[in-house]
């Protein structure tokens, strides 16, 4: 065992360990900071795997813009501490009993292929050297041209999506009451 | 100094489950979005490993689409939330059940 | 045996010289520099004010930061009893970490022998006490660049870090259960959200430039060219006043604006956890500075002065000589690029001071608008015309 795969327990173990802990606090202020540990993790997982940029990117954009943007309606709602009701569903163990199953299957599934190398333009010493950062964009924006204007229209529907249905309509606005 | 590709797709189909467990059995939509997270995580490892092992930069590129997907699905999940809450006055998903027949 | 903790010992050998030793040094550097800015700050906002500012603990009142730390490590630490005992303990921990995390990519000189002592641990053969083949100190480099960690990522990692102080700030605010700190909270994590986003613009125009993200490589580009402030004034700006409210400062503090609500986010906090908080403040105030200089204004690159034969426009009319401007430029360089960083950073951190003794606070409407209507399409704005800048010049 060498230095890089200890690392990969390690951040594994954080990971599985702080996912649980995610979904089984009742308090979702909880579960907010568990999944940050999970996030910060995931992204030190990527860096062991040359992926340093997008590592960058989870730490940025999950941790620092979407996670903060759920603490951020948990706090607006301010739904009262008692009142954030059962925990689970009544019949929870059917459930989890379904996702473990599939868990299995995939895990199965994963054991009986085979991954043969398909070596790339782009072996691990050539992004090292290149840095990732490099790497992606060239592939960005040149193959992926047209994906990438599309997640752009993606992202400014989700927008106007949630500034139209988080907006109090007034009736002068020509919105009906109270919506 | 590589780590075995087996590894890091039992560790992605470990969270992916634990996800899926979560978006099941919880009831608080706010955990049910974070359990979506979760679930998008763990392709997003898958992808990331996959692009390691093939040398390729693709999986690397799919995965900001995802990060940006995943920034929209949340906004627009906590919009519904917000709109939810306003209405409804719960966060409970097992109260909203005014479709059912 | 040997075998297996010889590898270990150097590993670990490696892990002290490369990350223990330069980051013990850079987070005392950084906490001590942090005590003395207040110092600092009282001092010149005093005198900004007409009055002398604290001049009763030691001389000049040098020892006033010293005072403030007995006296804050002293205090009673109050815990609310309606407050959420975890969440509430946890925050200030996670306020001020990432700030210091953040120190790990800003470079602070070019590399040095450090007065000749690196050459001389490369060859220092531990007095015979450690066996050749243990011997971790030919790990040392030659000459180290003054950074902790050259990044090919650093700018995205500090963007990273400077995100995560949100979470201090609003987990305080919603663990203190009080509706004041939660207010403030709120504020405050609207407005690093905000203000992120058009920093973030604000540093792409300087990126497209250097064609890199890693720190060390933008001064790099500096050094073959000119500092970046003459071609991105605007980004500049942007990054500078986005740069402030990041930090939640005056005029941009609303999350702890006194007169609205209360002390904001830490208002039940006290002692050492409110000193947390306090350095965090101070510490993100340095980055932020630290950015600016080496983004902007060259990092540790002394000034020079253009040669005026160099400038075919007015150089002819200028009354001085190439010969008196070479000697300026020499002496310039003579001064190390250490001391050339630290007071670029000090100048950041007087007009940080300044601002705060001038500028009324802004009313959070205003703020707001600031930073979606102004700030982000002038951050766009700045990067267009850069790339169209770029693609003419090819």
């Amino acid at each position: 065992m060498n230095l890089d795969q200890a690392f990969f327990l390690y951040f594994a173990a954080m990971i599985v360990v702080f996912s649980i802990v995610t979904i089984t606090r009742k308090n979702p202020v909880y579960a907010v900071m568990a999944l940050l540990v999970v996030f910060f993790h995931v992204a030190g997982l990527y860096v062991l795997l040359n992926a340093e940029f997008i590592a960058a990117l989870q730490v940025v954009v999950y941790a620092g813009a979407i996670l903060v943007l759920y603490l951020f309606v948990l706090m607006l709602l301010s739904v009262p501490r008692e009142a954030l009701g059962a925990a689970a569903h009544r019949r929870w163990p059917v459930y989890a009993l379904v996702g473990g199953a599939t868990t299995f299957e995939i895990a199965l599934l994963l054991a009986r292929s085979k991954f043969a190398p398909r070596p790339g333009p782009y072996p691990p010493d050539v992004v090292r050297e290149m840095g990732s950062t490099q790497a992606i964009g060239t592939v960005l924006f040149t193959e992926f041209l047209y994906p990438f204007e599309v997640i752009s229209l993606v992202l400014l529907v989700a927008m106007i999506g949630a500034i139209v249905l988080t907006k109090k309509w007034t009736p002068a606005q020509g919105g009906e009451e109270g919506r | 100094m590589t780590i075995p590709l087996s590894w890091v797709l039992a560790l992605s189909a470990v969270v992916f489950g634990i996800g899926v467990i979560g978006l099941l059995t919880r009831r608080n939509i706010l955990i049910l979005l974070m359990s979506l997270e979760l679930i998008l995580n763990a392709a997003n490892i898958n992808l990331v490993a996959f692009s390691n092992h093939l040398h390729s930069m693709r999986g690397n590129v799919i995965v900001v689409f995802t990060i940006a997907v995943a920034a929209a699905e949340a906004a627009v999940g906590l919009a519904i939330l917000l709109a939810l809450f306003r209405n409804r006055r719960t966060v409970n998903l097992d109260e909203v059940r005014e479709m059912k027949g | 045996m040997t075998d297996l903790i010889q590898p270990i010992f150097q590993t670990a050998a490696w892990v002290v010289i490369y990350a223990f030793v330069p980051s013990f040094i850079v987070m005392n550097a950084v906490l001590i520099a942090g005590a003395f800015l207040t110092y600092v700050e009282r001092k010149v906002i005093g005198h900004i004010q007409q009055r002398p500012g604290p001049n009763r603990v030691g001389p000049l009142g040098l020892l006033q930061p010293l005072a403030d730390g007995i006296k804050l490590l002293t205090k009673e630490d109050i815990i609310p009893a309606q407050a959420d005992r975890f969440v509430f303990v946890i925050a200030p921990f996670l306020s001020l970490v990432p700030v210091i995390m953040a120190y790990a990519v800003i470079p602070w000189g070019e590399p040095t022998t450090l007065m000749g002592v690196l050459p001389w641990l490369r060859v220092f053969d531990g007095w015979g006490y450690i066996p050749a083949a243990w011997n971790p100190f030919p790990l040392v480099p030659e000459k180290a660049t003054l950074v902790i960690s050259n990044l090919n990522i650093g700018v995205l990692y500090i963007l990273g870090m400077s995100g995560l102080s949100a979470y201090g700030i609003i987990l305080a605010g919603w663990g203190s259960n009080s509706k004041y700190a939660l207010l403030g909270g709120l504020r405050s994590a609207a407005q690093v959200i905000s203000y992120e986003i058009a920093m973030g613009l604000a540093i792409v125009g300087t990126l497209m430039l250097a064609g890199s993200l890693s720190l060390v490589d933008i001064v790099r580009a500096q050094e073959s060219s000119f500092w970046y402030v003459l071609a991105q004034p605007l980004g500049f700006l942007i990054f500078f006043i986005s740069g402030i409210a990041e930090t939640n400062r005056a005029p941009f503090d609303l999350p702890e604006a006194e007169s609205e609500i209360v002390a904001g986010f830490h208002t039940e906090y006290s002692g050492m956890r409110f000193a947390f908080f306090f350095m965090a403040e101070y510490g993100a105030m340095v980055i932020i500075s630290a950015m600016a200089s080496i983004l902007y204004l060259g990092g540790w690159l002394p000034l020079q002065l253009p040669i005026p034969s160099a400038l075919p426009a007015i150089g002819s009319t200028l009354a001085v000589t190439d010969g008196a401007v070479r000697a300026v430029n020499g002496a310039l360089m003579a001064v190390p690029p250490i001391v050339w960083m630290l007071s670029k950073i000090g100048f950041f951190l007087f007009v940080y001071i300044w601002l705060r003794a001038t500028f009324p606070r802004l009313r959070y409407d205003q703020l707001m608008h600031l930073g979606w209507k102004v700030m982000l399409p002038l951050g766009l704005a700045n990067i267009f015309v850069t790339g169209l800048v770029i693609l003419v010049k090819g």
